[in-house]
């Protein structure tokens, strides 16, 4: 547990400080996931400790969205005032990002099978959505 | 009433009251979404946030202050986006296979979330603090927020519009897909991902571990393609 948090940790870190270092306008953590998974294509293999760390972290990401959330009381003048322009605007870019992205990708793959569904001897069938 | 008023203040003051209750009522939220069956339209999130807003402003604590206990959870979102390395890696031979069809459906997916939500919000006279806090709203708390202040929008708005998006993702994508007859779940996690960011991919995690990894590897490239293209295509747009 312990070995694997510093790992994550210093990935992340030295995401940030190649951020600050070279002024590239892309967040910090994210060049860390591309430290970590450099780290783990030279290494070949991930370690079941790292693998159970990086479960409960991602297990439970939906938890880590909440203090962020919370900020919505700081802005009820503002989403009063401009509510529906937001809230069309959001909706209406949302379903079309969906709709380019999943055609695109099955578009250019040339795939659009179910292939999970077949091997999962349909256990998760009544999840498959 | 003196005594009761002095723990009060303690507690108030103490960063252990706020962590908890952002813990608890995330666990009811969860245990309700549970109950309902992953129904999306019960995310935690947001039952989470429909607690504590109202716990807040009736106790008057202010935002800094439940942040004081709370910032120890949103701490997390950082190793969390560094960990999403690790499914990325297991799944790494089926993304080398299509690399060039995940990039560009991600690059697509980005520019139309930055683009579309600029332009209906233009169409509809929304203020310009509005715009650029809503451009980002596709991409991961975080780096949303960094690319809204460097903007000049408002961080904090930005995160609640990422959160939303994230929500409304969640509970349509699955529709839409159905809709579009999308089955392939590469294709349904990169949508999913690239669309909204962590609570998609946390809800696309939940179903299946492919549609998981490709909503998590999309999140991370549309960080990153936002993070890079928004301000060259604000300042153009501008």
């Amino acid at each position: 547990m312990l070995n694997s948090l510093t790992l994550i940790l210093c990935c992340q870190l030295a995401g940030e400080l190649t951020v600050k270092a070279t002024g590239i306008t892309a967040p910090g953590p994210v060049i860390g996931m591309l430290f970590l998974l450099v780290i783990l294509l030279l290494k070949g293999s991930v370690q079941n400790e790292l693998e159970t760390t990086a479960n409960s972290l991602l297990n439970n990401l939906s938890l880590l969205f909440v203090p962020a959330g919370v900020g919505l009381m700081l802005h009820f003048q503002l989403i009063g005032k401009e509510w529906l322009p937001i809230t069309i605007s959001l909706i209406i870019s949302t379903i079309l990002t969906i709709a380019i992205t999943g055609l695109m990708m099955v578009w250019l793959s040339n795939d659009n099978s179910d292939e999970t569904l077949s091997k999962q001897n349909n256990k998760n069938k009544g999840l498959n959505e | 009433m003196n005594e009761f008023g002095e723990i009060w203040v303690y507690l108030r003051t103490n960063p252990l009251m706020h962590l908890t209750l952002t813990l608890v009522a995330y666990q009811i939220g969860n245990w309700i979404y549970k109950k309902t069956n992953l129904n999306p339209l019960f995310n935690p999130v947001l039952i989470a946030m429909i607690i504590i807003v109202p716990v807040l402003l009736i106790s008057k604590t202010s935002y800094a202050d439940y942040f004081q206990g709370a910032q120890f959870v949103h701490f997390l979102l950082g190793p969390a986006t560094v960990a999403l390395a690790i499914p990325l890696y297991q799944q790494f031979e089926k993304v080398k296979q299509s690399a060039f069809a995940i990039t560009v459906s991600i690059l697509s997916g980005s520019i139309t979330a930055m683009l579309s939500a600029i332009f209906i919000g233009k169409l509809l006279n929304s203020s310009t603090t509005a715009l650029i806090s809503l451009a980002p709203k596709s991409t991961t708390t975080p780096v949303a927020m960094g690319i809204t202040e460097q903007l000049g929008g408002l961080p904090s708005l930005t995160a609640i519009l990422v959160i939303l998006t994230g929500i409304l993702g969640a509970m349509i994508g699955p529709l839409i897909l159905n809709f579009l007859g999308i089955k392939n779940k590469k294709a349904r996690g990169l949508a999913i991902g690239t669309a909204s960011h962590g609570i998609g991919t946390a809800r696309a995690y939940q179903i299946n571990k492919t549609a998981g990894t490709f909503a998590g590897l999309a999140m991370g490239l549309n960080a990153l393609a936002t993070a890079l293209l928004l301000p060259l295509l604000w300042h153009w747009l501008f």
